[in-house]
């Protein structure tokens, strides 16, 4: 087959839409008639019993039509889906500030928030705990603690020529998809309930709901044609507005809708796990590492939600792209009395890479090496020291060539001199240079999720629907798929239509997520066309006599031996003969096998990689910082839509840089979160991005793993790019002595104040 | 009895509508009223422009139009009396082809997940309209106000650069006509349920309502007002909105003192001033975003008097003062006096700010100020201080500073500002005084910084501006390199 569509930089399929608003989100969806609104009453306190819950003020309030408890939800109160430790509507026991507690339905979106904050609550407080490492002294964990060893790491660090032993410390980040949370009940014939959803994971919201509401699967239909950006942040989280919908559509009968507001948002729902890391190292002279211990220890919040392979990936990634022959990890999922944590961009990888480039940044500095030279000794091999600590083989490992190329490209060596004799002459201004790397398994790590399904309905016209178990974020997988699918009958795209993820169309579809959605959804339609193609080519075959050989489609045309004909025509003539046109496809990712238990095996099909280097200036006397210049060469593979992936490079750069600076989440004593709206959560702005940006893909760089056109993922891996800026930073703030920068993550203007004067005192 | 209805244009169009509640959003009246659902709420505050819309209006020459950008989600519907509304779906040509802007965006790749997009279009069609070779500076700064959270904004910057190079059918007397159309002769009064909304034209006018509603929302951009509607769930029975009142537009120089009326927007009032003191520039890039600067005012900003509003400490250190009315009677005070404690000022029951009143740059005085916060652009001041600074020789003649986020008011420094004036002009002088920075200021921890930081924030800054003026230092991180 050859790619017509596919490879081509290809604009996204709503673009058209997006810029005129006529792209519909949830919310933008014509209302039912009698739709009610929905509002949510939260936890005022972080760990309470509610000894009493008086909507009685709430009810009576204008435009309230019901309120929902607890004990009006038939089902089952829950929405974790691995651990059942996530009520929907806290019964009895509250847990975090902004905990879901009631919820109110109304005629208007302002009535049912304004009478939500009319309850009289009676809490009996208890003792909350509100950071990870009281967590770990009071050993309050939402999941047992794990540990992985590989060699012998006591032994590696007591022979050491060098050892270090530190701690630095990692915050959160609000995925702040500018789409809040939202979805809408509509109660159907017969019991069923369709629900038009904003989730990554329409599969598990129709689950839960149906649980919930003491259904079956089969009665619910859940619907998300787009997002307005997910991050993980609608993976799973996403089940607990859809069955707060549900439930009130079910209790009163009437279509119910629940759109947060943005700060409600922010307070009820999961981020990414803050971390505090301890690692001991030791090393030789050259600076590679030849045992290290480290422990981890994250906040989860309240529940375990997906902390458990959130944790696993920080535990498989604490080596980025280095060789750890000797290592222990120890790593726990604290509980405590603040939001329960979930999936961001990275899933844990971005925590272990942070820890392991922290490692070796000290390393260098400790040494007084260019943190280059340190990285670059401790990088994987590719004959021998290619194994990693979980036992699978680093067979596709590019990180040299990708740190020889960038390094050319940038200029990193001239322009790291030009930084010493330019610092050497500014008091006030000071500038740091970094390059980090990023190695970034791709699979999910529970081998049973990388399955996907797909529909394809050929239609008498010649055009096709498409249909998959993927959700469209704005991460550009419906153009990729469709962009797979018009290849493969040999038709234009624009023949091709992508219809909303629905439960009904694909079934038991996994959450778009771990950067899976083009590898295993681009399959599944691949089969799924191929399968109808290969039907057409048969009846074709048989029709004019001729071999199925001879039969090509390209070019919107089915070639037939020295006959053509356009696609519809043959389309049409196939229907009038009986043929199918539909087919559901279907994949699961190959090679992969991993034992949780012993963490070990394959977890992953393969590796993506990309590096980047970041050039900054630091204000010494305020903190204050810019990026100046952004080199990155990233690796996916041989692209389906070269746009497409810039634009995740480039988005996944700049949100890493974010969450590595001006992005923190701050609480109060009480577990209040302070930051929970954009007026004082700061993500990145347009004047942020470097004046000097420059990032290319990879060429001819097929994957060496048979996926969807030799491509590679690229929703997660490059937001790992980011570290570079961090570590740009304790560059410029170490400024060439020997000095290890005490700079914790998010590298704020105050961080930054404080690490100088560490600096300064040293 | 008041008419219950306002007029105004929207896409062309000359809509009447009643009011029922005067404190209903633009956003909620596109989407929930019209079911015009291109323009989107991301946050309901402000802060994140997926809901921006463009407002034109007649310009104080009565016969030209201008063209800016506002936050639909804190802007009240009535204050659209009488001007042009353009969302994103007024934007395509005659025949639905995309405007050059929304093309640019397309090509360019502009859009990932699309829900800022909208805005994005929005700040990006203004700024097609009114500056035809934006460079990079100017187009982070048009942007400023929006939010994208998965392009990286690398191709948003991209369409802006090459936009121009379609041209669209925009037609300004069209515009005009409409404009003239809808045009209101006299006060606006709605009044439906006991909620009323005031739109006086004249300050008497404006004097007289206040004075019989004295307990009145006095509204002008509605930046922070709007927050307490769409945050608080306020309801506010009777406002008053400044923003037609002719007095408290006008904006004038006397032969002292740019005289700046109360209503007047931070836009306008920050291009006056920095007419006279060119340094604030960085202050004013960095106050808010444009579509709040164009709906917020100066005398908003001063009335409100948030402990980290940005614009009184450069305000104070340039002697700013106020003129104070109330019905017919006015009084002038010294900014310096005019905040008493936490959200408690001078203003009596019935009084409002009619005027700022700002001393004109005089040779030898410099005057600066620092911003300091997480974030370049849109963030809320953690500390923001201004200082002005005249010298003999090498010894301090006048030397004023004044800090926000440092204490429950905008204020001086007082003890600083002791040890500085009549000193020499010194390093030795700079750290006695940063020493007295710490017992001027007790400052709090908070979201924003930590009490000790803020202090040592506070004293670097000094230590800047000491060493600014000595050209020891002559770039910040934001102009290095750029």
């Amino acid at each position: 087959m050859v790619a017509r569509a596919v490879g081509k930089p290809l604009p996204h399929d709503s673009a058209h839409l997006h810029v005129s608003g006529q792209a519909a989100y949830t919310d933008d969806l014509p209302e039912p008639r009698d739709l009610l609104h929905l509002a949510v009453g939260m936890s005022a306190v972080a760990h309470a019993n509610v000894r009493d819950l008086d909507l009685s003020d709430v009810q009576a309030a204008d435009g309230v039509v019901d309120t929902c408890t607890a004990a009006d939800i038939c089902g089952e109160n829950n929405y974790g889906s691995i651990i059942k430790d996530d009520p929907l509507l806290a019964d009895g026991l509250v847990q975090y500030v902004g905990q879901p507690l009631f919820v109110v339905a109304a005629e208007t979106v302002d009535a049912a928030r304004k009478a939500a904050h009319r309850a009289n609550v009676d809490y009996e407080e208890l003792e909350a705990i509100l950071d990870p490492l009281t967590a770990v002294e009071k050993k309050s964990f939402v999941l047992p603690s794990e540990t992985l060893v590989r060699g012998d790491p006591d032994a590696a660090l007591e022979t050491a020529p060098h050892r270090l032993r530190r701690r630095v410390s990692l915050g959160g980040q609000d995925q702040f998809y500018l789409e809040g949370h939202i979805a809408m009940a509509i109660p159907q014939e017969d019991g069923g309930i369709l629900v038009y959803s904003s989730t990554q994971h329409p599969d598990e919201v129709q689950g839960i709901v149906a649980h919930a509401t003491q259904r079956e699967a089969k009665d619910i239909v859940v619907i998300c044609r787009r997002m307005g950006g997910a991050f993980g942040g609608k993976e799973s989280q996403a089940a607990l507005i859809g069955c707060i919908a549900a439930l009130a559509a079910d209790k009163t009968g009437r279509p119910c809708k629940l759109r947060l507001d943005r700060d409600d948002d922010m307070i009820m729902t999961g981020k990414r796990h803050d971390f505090v890391i301890d690692y001991d190292v030791g090393f030789d002279d050259d600076g590679r590492i030849l045992g290290i211990d480290f422990e981890f220890a994250a906040r989860c919040g309240m529940s375990a939600d997906l902390s458990g392979p959130v944790n696993d990936r920080a535990m498989f990634h604490c080596d980025n792209a280095y060789f750890l022959e000797n290592v222990r990890i120890l790593s726990h999922r604290c509980k405590t009395n603040t939001v329960s944590n979930t999936a961001f961009r990275g899933f844990g990888g971005p925590q272990g890479m942070f820890a392991i480039e922290c490692v070796i940044d000290d390393i260098a500095r400790t040494l007084g090496k260019d943190p280059l030279a340190v990285r670059r000794q401790n990088f994987y091999g590719t004959e021998d020291r290619n194994i990693t600590h979980y036992q699978q083989v680093v067979e596709d490992n590019i990180a040299d060539e990708l740190f020889d190329r960038l390094l050319a490209s940038s200029d990193y060596e001239a322009r790291r001199k030009a930084i010493h004799a330019f610092n050497a002459g500014s008091k006030v201004l000071k500038r740091g240079i970094a390059i980090t790397p990023v190695k970034f398994g791709i699979s999910f790590t529970s081998t049973l999720l990388n399955q996907a399904g797909a529909l394809v309905h050929v239609y008498k016209d010649g055009t096709v629907q498409l249909n998959h178990g993927g959700t469209e974020m704005g991460q550009g997988l419906y153009v990729k798929v469709a962009q797979v699918v018009a290849d493969e009958f040999g038709i234009s795209i624009e023949r091709v239509r992508t219809t909303a993820a629905d439960t009904s169309k694909v079934p038991n579809a996994s959450a778009t997520a771990a950067s899976s959605g083009s590898d295993m959804n681009g399959k599944a339609a691949q089969k799924a066309a191929a399968k109808i193609r290969k039907r057409i080519t048969a009846f074709a075959a048989r029709h004019y006599g001729v071999s199925e050989a001879e039969i090509d489609f390209r070019d919107d045309v089915a070639h037939i031996a020295d006959r053509s004909m356009d696609f519809p025509e043959l389309v049409r003539l196939a229907w009038a003969n009986r043929v199918s046109l539909s087919a559901t496809g279907y994949y699961r990712t190959p090679k992969i096998n991993y034992d949780r238990a012993t963490f070990s095996g394959r977890p992953f099909y393969y590796y993506a990689y990309g590096a980047a280097v970041t050039e900054i200036v630091v204000d010494t006397l305020t903190g204050e910082n810019r990026v100046l210049r952004v080199d990155i060469l990233h690796d996916c593979g041989d692209s389906l839509n070269p746009a497409v992936d810039l634009g995740q490079v480039e988005g996944g750069y700049v949100q890493g840089v974010g969450w590595l600076t001006s992005e923190e989440l701050w609480w109060n004593d009480k577990g209040d979160l302070g930051t929970h709206a954009p007026s004082t959560y700061k993500i990145p702005t347009c004047s942020d991005l470097a004046p000097d940006f420059r990032v290319e893909l990879l060429q001819n760089a097929a994957n060496r793993e048979k996926s969807i056109y030799r491509s590679k993922a690229v929703g997660e891996p490059p937001l790992m790019l980011g570290l570079s800026a961090f570590f740009a930073l304790r560059d410029a703030i170490a400024d060439e002595d020997r000095v290890l920068p005490d700079l914790r993550a998010p590298a704020t203007p105050e961080a930054i104040l404080r690490a100088l004067q560490g600096v300064a005192n040293e | 009895m008041p008419a219950n209805t306002i007029r105004f244009v929207l896409n062309g169009n000359p809509v009447e509508t009643a009011v029922a509640d005067p404190t209903r959003t633009v956003l909620q009246f596109l989407r929930e009223d019209l079911r015009m659902t291109g323009t989107k709420e991301g946050c309901a505050e402000g802060d994140c422009g997926a809901c921006t819309v463009a407002v034109v209006e007649i310009d104080r020459s009565g016969n030209h139009i201008e063209l800016k950008t506002i936050n639909s989600c804190i802007q009240f519907l009535p204050t659209l009396d009488g001007k042009e509304l353009i969302t994103v779906e007024g934007l395509h040509g005659k025949d639905g082809q995309l405007h050059p802007v929304q093309q640019a965006m397309v090509d360019q790749h502009g859009s990932q997940c699309g829900f800022c997009t909208p805005g994005f279009v929005m700040s990006l069609y203004v700024l097609y309209r009114t500056n035809p070779k934006p460079s990079r500076r100017e187009i982070d700064d048009a942007l400023a106000g929006n939010l994208c959270r998965c392009t990286g904004y690398r191709p948003i910057i991209a369409a802006a650069q090459v936009m121009h190079k379609q041209d669209d059918d925009w037609n300004s007397q069209q515009h005009l006509d409409a404009l003239c159309a809808v045009r209101r002769e006299g006060d606006l009064a709605l009044e439906n349920n006991g909620r009323r909304f005031f739109a006086p034209q004249d300050i008497a006018a404006f004097a007289r309502v206040y004075e019989q509603y004295p307990e009145a929302t006095i509204l002008a951009g509605g930046t922070d007002i709007g927050l307490w509607v769409t945050k608080q769930h306020r309801e506010l029975a009777t406002v008053i909105y400044t923003g037609r009142v002719a007095e408290l537009l006008d904006l004038h120089t006397s032969a002292s003192h740019l005289e700046i009326g109360g209503a007047v927007s931070i836009t306008e009032a920050s291009a006056a001033i920095l007419g006279q003191y060119p340094d604030l520039d960085e202050l004013f890039r960095r106050f808010a975003s444009p579509p709040i600067r164009n709906a917020g005012t100066l005398g908003g900003n001063v009335a409100n008097g948030s402990p980290i509003g940005d614009s009184m400490p450069a305000l104070m250190v340039l002697g700013a003062s106020l003129v104070l009315r109330r019905g017919d009677q006015e009084r002038e005070l010294g900014l310096d006096e005019f905040y008493h404690d936490y959200q408690v000022n001078d203003l009596q029951s019935g009084e409002f700010v009619a005027c700022i009143r700002v001393p004109l740059a005089r040779k030898g005085l410099r005057v600066a100020s620092h911003k300091w916060s997480k974030r370049f652009d849109q963030d809320i001041s953690a500390v923001c201080t201004a200082y002005s600074l005249e010298l003999d020789g090498e010894t301090v003649t006048r030397f004023r500073m004044a800090c926000g986020g440092l204490a429950a008011t905008i204020r001086h420094a007082e003890r600083c500002e002791q040890v500085i004036n009549d000193a020499p002009w010194t390093a030795e002088t700079i750290e006695r005084a940063c020493a007295a920075l710490a017992e001027d200021f007790a400052p709090i921890s908070d979201m924003r910084a930590s009490a000790d930081i803020r202090l040592v924030a506070v004293q670097n800054l000094l230590r800047r501006f000491w060493m600014e003026s000595r050209g020891e230092v002559e770039e910040t991180v934001y102009t290095y390199g750029r």
